[in-house]
């Protein structure tokens, strides 16, 4: 039975302390993110370079510690089905504000 | 003896062929959850480029509260953390735990989805619906879709609920118990990035 309870799961298993650990540091990441907005002490600048890292840090953390991703569950094929979607992304969303960015410099200029 | 050992060489080939059906399983899921992150990705691209048009209507920072928006993020959040000790309860046999962990997420995620409804229900009452301006359209469109998962993860663990009532644990429910937590800690690693980007930097912005 626990040979069949490994076989499904075709990743690490968590505990429960991984998935309290997973919860503080969410809980943490999130207040501080919260807490950097509403307190307004900081440069606009400073405020979204800092939230944008606590919610780079929160996906990890989840990722990692929730949904055990690593780079050898399925022979890697998670983790390099992963990275290709990743850089899909960075392409669709960093391509669409640049292009659309520029279109809009170049409208107001004409 | 020959018999024994074919016998038992036919166990270890049945068993293998469930690990590599469950884990299949499993693992197709995720490739289906990494076609559904294009989706929210491409929503984001589009709420990046018209969040700024909001034709005179209101910007984000007028219209979103945040310590509303914190509470339905912890709800999401610890219902991700109670989905996680379903699957540790499974892991163990323990199928009531498993059942009683699902039921406390479906709350959890009942009382997100709850939330959000009033929200929305609350801007269109106002006059900031998504006919309104660029803006809201592509906010309606990018937070509505995550609801929409939200909505659906939440029939899916009904329907978990009955089935594990009804054959219990098994080789065909633990993958998709599976499935679903993989479903579930998804959604809440896409609100992550929906609370910080359409939220927290609106309300900078």
């Amino acid at each position: 039975m626990s040979g069949s309870n490994h076989s499904v799961a075709g990743e690490s298993h968590g505990s429960v302390k991984s998935y309290v650990i997973g919860l503080i540091l969410s809980i943490v990441l999130t207040v501080v993110a919260f807490g950097v907005v509403m307190s307004g002490d900081f440069s606009k600048m400073a405020a979204v370079v800092t939230i944008l890292v606590m919610a780079v840090l929160q996906v990890l953390v989840q990722l990692i510690l929730f949904m055990h991703m690593n780079t050898k569950s399925e022979g890697g094929w998670n983790f390099i089905s992963f990275v290709f979607t990743i850089s899909i992304l960075v392409l669709v969303i960093g391509g669409s504000i640049w292009i659309m960015h520029h279109l809009h410099l170049n409208m107001m200029a004409g | 003896m020959a018999t024994d050992t074919l016998s038992n060489h036919m166990a270890h080939a049945d068993e293998h062929e469930h690990h590599d059906a469950g884990a299949t399983k499993v693992f197709g899921f995720w490739v289906y959850l990494m076609s559904d992150l294009i989706i929210f990705g491409s929503l984001f691209a589009t709420y990046a480029v018209l969040s700024g048009n909001t034709a005179g209507g209101p910007g984000p920072e007028d219209i979103f509260e945040l310590p509303f928006v914190l509470v339905e993020t912890f709800l999401l959040l610890f219902s991700s953390f109670t989905y996680g000790l379903a699957v540790l309860a499974m892991n163990a046999d323990r199928l009531g735990q498993v059942k009683a962990w699902l039921g406390i997420t479906f709350l959890l995620g009942a009382g997100f989805i709850g939330m959000e409804i009033y929200e929305f229900q609350h801007l269109i009452h106002e006059g900031f619906g998504p006919d309104r301006s660029a803006f809201l359209s592509s906010f309606f469109t990018l937070v509505g879709t995550h609801g929409l998962h939200v909505t659906f993860g939440l029939i899916w663990i009904l329907v978990m609920l009955v089935q594990l009532s009804t054959k219990g644990l098994n080789d065909m429910t633990r993958p998709r118990i599976l499935c679903l937590s993989l479903f579930w800690h998804f959604l809440d690693i896409v609100w992550i990035c929906v609370f910080t980007i359409v939220y927290l930097m609106g309300v900078l912005a």
